[in-house]
């Protein structure tokens, strides 16, 4: 089975934001940053998956030159072959540019039975990205997974329970499949010294946009169709009011203060 | 060249056939745009038996319903649902899509923007008309809440995006409205459908955190399952939902469902009650926006208090039980 995993270089939450609103980009240059959370499970459970029922891990990631960090942290941990696909003309993608240029590096490694994303990256908050993939590759698009109970790779099967409103839904699917999974999948593991040390002698490949074939002006700020106008901040909230006082007291007011509010019935 | 895109369009989801008048609420939004761009608002529903959901549609103000029934619609699929609600705004050309921002809403309106390549913005927590460019301005947040990002499609129509659940009113429900209906067929061999849906099994807990008006929040502060039971009981009290800290969550006293934050869900309740949460800039992240937050910590300095309408310093174990105790008395329950 061939299994590729999408990885995403995002800020660090803690880190300072810069925007470039020009461009209506975030300035990615000079930001901590960290592998998205939600990839993180992504990549463990590619390797779950592959420890189960063997198979090839491929990785990759779009992003500028540090991006290949989040690569690097993959290798440590066990995956077979990684890409990282950078050039200037993808800066600035949306999810549209994203999904396409994605599909494309897909479309290169050649058949492939599997992709695992994250439920969402944490810059963007969007989980777009996964479906639009699948629906490009023309794969089974399968979002929220919260469990993968069995692939049949032969009879090209998988079934998975999903996270929606209300419960957990079982869904049989054809292969190949994009799967995105939420937290609670799995935990993911850490790479040992040996693996790091392993992965840090790895020439890392980079593919361009001619390499994978993508069209250029389908990419990046000029390939997208939405545009970040204006970025502002909300006001700062208040600190609002300290109730002091005995407990009794104090539960008391605030009982009478949420129910002026009118929203408890 | 005339642009030939009119109208704002509304999904109408459901699940197996079953709708709840939260299904319709997008409508409001719609007219809304609709009335600032002189146009009107639509709805277009997918699955099985539909007239029962267009005559709704309707009664919620749709001016015209575009239905496709099917078997293969029954539950929703995204591949299915995606191909048949393409081939419907190809056809019909609308200006505007709105979905709501659930797993469906979102599932749908991606698979649906790859097929059609046009751009979709996600989770709007507003949404207006540029006056000069009659293009839909929406705002979203970005960063952990940090920031209120406003986006604009100008390269492609029909413009499209997921919006928050309850950030727009409701609108009323009236019989005397009726939508013109239009059927249009799509067909699916079963084949070429890529998933099937096996069973749903409804969580003993329903976890609706998107869709509460009230969440009550425990954190590492409550120090165990059993402290989750105080917590609950007055969330139940107040006919609320019960929400975590990642810290509560990976603990394991309470399941991933409950999660607000980050990697958690982002809520907006009127009432956000947290006890025993720090206030990390990840939790925040997820319920900043909440209308009115109320903060029970034993530490005084803790950085909830800084965003919090209303703060208790002092043991959640003493003030909740009171909490309750009062609400039940003050509501007669
Ligand atoms: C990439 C990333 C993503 C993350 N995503 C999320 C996320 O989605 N959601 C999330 O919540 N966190 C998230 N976090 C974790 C976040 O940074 C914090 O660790 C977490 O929110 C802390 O949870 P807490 O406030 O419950 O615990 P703590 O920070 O330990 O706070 C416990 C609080 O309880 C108070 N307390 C103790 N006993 C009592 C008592 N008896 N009565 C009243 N108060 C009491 C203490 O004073 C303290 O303030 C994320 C972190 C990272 C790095
Ligand atoms: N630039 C990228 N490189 C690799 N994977 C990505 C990239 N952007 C998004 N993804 C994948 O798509 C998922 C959802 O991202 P998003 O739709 O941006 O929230 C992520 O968790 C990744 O698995």
């Amino acid at each position: 089975m061939k299994i590729v995993v999408c990885i995403k270089q995002v800020p660090d939450t803690e880190a300072e934001v810069k925007w470039d609103l020009q461009k209506g980009t975030l300035k990615r240059e000079g930001m901590d940053s960290i592998t998205n959370p939600f990839d993180e499970f992504a990549l463990e459970e590619a390797l779950l998956t592959k420890e189960k029922y063997d198979g090839e891990i491929v990785a990759i990631t779009m992003g500028p030159d540090k991006a290949m960090d989040v690569l690097r942290n993959a290798l440590a941990l066990g995956v077979d072959q990684v890409y990282h696909i950078n050039d200037p003309a993808i800066a600035g993608s949306d999810t549209l540019g994203t999904s396409y240029v994605l599909a494309k590096a897909i479309e290169k490694v050649g058949n492939v039975d599997l992709v695992f994303c994250g439920k969402q990256a944490t810059d963007g908050n969007t989980g777009i990205v996964s479906p639009e993939l699948a629906t490009r590759l023309g794969f089974s698009q399968l979002t929220f997974v919260a469990k993968v109970d069995e692939i049949d790779a032969a009879g090209k099967k998988i079934k998975v329970q999903r996270g929606i409103e209300g419960g957990i839904e079982t869904v049989e699917a054809k292969l190949p499949a994009v799967v995105s999974v939420s937290k609670g999948i799995n935990e993911p593991r850490l790479p040992n010294l040996m693996g790091i040390r392993k992965a840090a002698k790895v020439q890392i490949p980079a593919w361009d946009c001619d390499a994978i074939g993508a069209a250029k002006d389908k990419v990046g700020t000029e390939g997208s169709h939405g545009k970040v106008v204006e970025l502002t901040t909300p006001p700062p909230r208040s600190a609002g009011e300290m109730l002091k006082g005995e407990m009794e007291e104090v539960a008391n007011v605030l009982v009478g203060k949420l129910l002026d509010l009118k929203v408890i019935k | 060249m005339a642009d030939e895109h009119k109208d704002v369009w509304v999904y109408i989801e459901h699940k197996d056939g079953v709708t709840t008048p939260m299904s319709y609420e997008l409508l409001g939004a719609g007219k809304m745009l609709a009335d600032t761009l002189g146009s009107k608002v639509c709805a277009f529903v997918i699955g099985e038996k539909t007239e029962e959901i267009a005559k709704n549609a309707g009664n919620y103000g749709a001016a015209t319903v575009y239905a496709i029934d099917g078997a293969s619609f029954k539950t929703f699929r995204p591949d299915a649902f995606a191909k048949a609600g393409a081939s419907l705004v190809s056809k019909f050309k609308p200006d505007i899509v709105l979905y709501r921002a659930t797993t469906q809403g979102q599932d749908l309106s991606a698979a649906m923007a790859a097929q059609l390549e046009v751009g979709l913005g996600s989770d709007a927590i507003d949404l207006q008309i540029d006056a000069g460019s009659k293009t839909m301005k929406l705002t979203r947040a970005a960063f952990g809440g940090n920031f209120l990002a406003t986006y604009m499609n100008t390269r492609s129509k029909p413009q499209m995006a997921t919006v928050r659940p309850k950030v727009f009113p409701m609108p009323q429900h009236d019989t005397a409205k009726n939508a013109e209906i239009v059927k249009e067929s799509f067909s699916m061999a079963e084949d070429d459908a890529r998933t099937k849906v096996l069973q749903f099994s409804q969580s003993e807990v329903a976890v609706n955190l998107i869709e509460a008006d009230i969440i009550v929040s425990g954190g590492r502060g409550v120090g165990g399952s059993e402290g989750f039971s105080v917590v609950k009981a007055l969330a139940d009290t107040l006919g609320g939902a019960m929400g975590a800290s990642r810290a509560a969550v990976d603990s394991g006293w309470v399941p991933y469902e409950h999660q607000v934050g980050q990697t958690g869900k982002t809520v907006k309740p009127k009432i956000y009650i947290a006890c025993g949460i720090s206030g990390a800039i990840q939790h925040l992240a997820g319920m900043r926006t909440s209308d009115c937050i109320v903060a029970i910590n034993k530490d005084a300095e803790a950085p909830i208090f800084k965003i919090a309408s209303f703060g208790i310093v002092g043991d959640y174990k003493q003030i909740v039980p009171k909490l309750v105790e009062q609400f039940k008395q003050k509501l007669n329950k």
